[in-house]
């Protein structure tokens, strides 16, 4: 296979997979949502049980008038939503879906995945600053200081798994993954998966989007595809955290049949993991800005220390 | 927090408020598909107000009682000419007959009062318009609701029987009899002891209230 066709296949690929997870998380969120409250959730679109309800949802933002504040700095503005987007994209570049099943495998896929998923608070920044409006801007310091808090207890638990295999490539991970590690990192997979919320504002940590009073945070002044933008980066943003879970901690392709059914598996745990995030959104309101701080430094942080500890200790043992 | 008497384990909650909403979820929604399906509506629902004209005596009782004033009726007396009569009679022949249900409360007096049944509920609902001069429905448009109205419920088995039917027993028990209202009812049904008024046959208590009308 020529190089060009091999790229042209992995790109393809991976934008499908970023234009279709995240809608089909998204109809499950109406779905299991409604449900959840005793409602039906949408019915109309697309004639079966609503399942066309996004796509239609996605042309009404597209016909909505594209509106920028006079007093926003319109550069920053305009290019918020695309900086929260992006980092996504390139995380589901490097996620290993099966054996061999990946976009683009790197020795430090890891470091990657962390380090561009940091590029989210800046997009938050950006948003809040350019949008000249005072929610957005409490919103938007909240985001930070939010982002900012749980971003240390996310990487001290993916370091630990890291230490755990020896690695710092995703599909390394997963190779070395153990069902026992199950026990050995819960408490590293639970702090990763919280921090994971809340490295995506979802509720109980939407904070810094808190529609009940601060509008919509940062995004208060978007309209139209900039803001659709930002709402698929809250769902990509879902897809990621949870397949980052399912690869670091619950082993990602592991289950029967694993040569051949592999990407099954791993995307059966990504939505499994995905309808528990919109269960918590479901069950919990919304923590306020000081247990959010205080749930992440006093709790989670510590957590995660130990956790490390924990694990060098096993590690040196075995 | 809660008190030191009664503190539950940690995370308890947590768990709890998980398992309502997955609870839920497991259960069949109560959504009515309206558009799509027809609601089941309950008997004696309050739709819409119906008129039969014929009833209509124009003694004005319901629009006088209607606490928002949204009935307007207008009226001409005809004489009737009766072949034999001494004189002619008089009949009141409605012109207007007019329900406001911009206005309307739908707390249903009017057809309480309506000594002649000429009004009655409808449970049908889907008279909604887009100009609210619309919702003011003319004699004809109250007449033609007569179609919709359902016909009544059948008696409760256990109830106290009809005026009318009491009536009617009593005299054909003929006068001294024991009170018709009484006897009508089934005898396992009656919650007083049977003894408490023995010697009181023409005094039921349902003729008693008629002078106060």
């Amino acid at each position: 296979m020529p190089l060009w066709l091999d790229l042209l296949i992995r790109v393809a690929a991976v934008m499908a997979g970023f234009l279709v997870l995240p809608l089909v998380i998204g109809q499950a969120e109406h779905k299991v949502m409604a449900h959840m409250q005793g409602r039906v959730g949408p019915m109309y679109a697309g004639a079966f049980h609503g399942w066309a309800q996004l796509i239609a949802d996605g042309v009404k933002f597209v016909q909505k008038e594209d509106i920028t504040p006079r007093d926003a700095d319109r550069t920053v503005f305009r290019l918020a939503p695309i900086v929260a987007l992006f980092p996504y994209l390139v995380v589901i570049l490097t996620i290993p879906l099966g054996p061999g099943l990946v976009a683009q495998s790197l020795d430090i896929g890891l470091f990657l995945v962390l380090a561009v998923l940091g590029i989210g608070v800046v997009a938050v920044l950006m948003s809040a600053w350019a949008s000249a409006n005072k929610y957005s801007l409490l919103g938007g310091v909240r985001g930070a200081a939010q982002l900012l808090a749980y971003e240390l207890p996310l990487v001290l638990a993916a370091a630990s798994v890291a230490m755990a295999a020896g690695t710092l490539s995703l599909p390394g991970i997963v190779e070395a993954w153990r069902p026992w590690w199950l026990i050995w990192q819960a408490p590293a997979a639970f702090i990763f998966f919280i921090a994971g919320l809340a490295e995506i504002r979802r509720p109980p940590f939407d904070m810094p989007i808190a529609d009940s009073e601060l509008v919509f945070g940062y995004m208060t002044e978007y309209t139209g595809l900039r803001f659709a933008f930002f709402l698929l980066a809250e769902y990509v943003g879902i897809v990621v955290i949870a397949a980052l879970t399912t690869v670091l901690f619950l082993g990602g392709w592991h289950g029967p049949f694993e040569e051949q059914l592999g990407w099954l598996w791993t995307l059966l745990k990504i939505f499994a993991l995905s309808f528990v995030i919109i269960w918590f959104r479901v069950s919990y309101p919304r923590l306020r800005e000081d247990q959010l701080q205080r749930l992440c430094w006093l709790i989670l942080v510590p957590l995660a220390l130990a956790q490390l500890v924990l694990t060098a200790a096993v590690k040196s043992l075995l | 927090m809660s008190e030191n008497g009664d503190r539950i384990a940690p995370g308890k909650g947590l768990l709890d408020g998980l398992a309502v909403t997955f609870k839920t979820m497991t259960r069949r929604s109560t959504t009515q598909q309206y558009p799509d399906v027809e609601p089941d509506l309950p008997p004696r629902s309050r739709g819409v107000i119906a008129l039969l004209e014929e009833n209509c005596t124009v003694c004005m009782l319901c629009a006088r009682e209607c606490p928002d004033w949204c009935i307007y009726i207008d009226s001409h007396k005809e004489e009737v000419v009766v072949p034999g009569a001494a004189r002619a009679r008089q009949r009141n022949v409605l012109d207007k007959f007019d329900i406001d249900f911009s206005l309307c409360m739908y707390c249903g007096i009017c057809i309480e009062v309506c000594p002649f049944d000429a009004l009655h509920w409808t449970p049908e609902f889907e008279y909604a318009e887009t100009d609210v001069l619309s919702l003011l429905h003319d004699k004809d448009r109250l007449g033609d609701w007569m179609r919709t109205v359902p016909p009544p419920p059948a008696h409760d088995v256990l109830g106290e029987p009809s005026k009318e039917e009491a009536t009617a027993a009593r005299k054909a028990a003929g006068p001294g009899a024991a009170t018709a209202a009484k006897t009508a009812r089934p005898a396992g049904v009656r919650a007083t002891p049977p003894t408490s008024d023995p010697g009181s046959p023409s005094a039921p208590p349902a003729s008693a209230k008629e002078p106060e009308r």
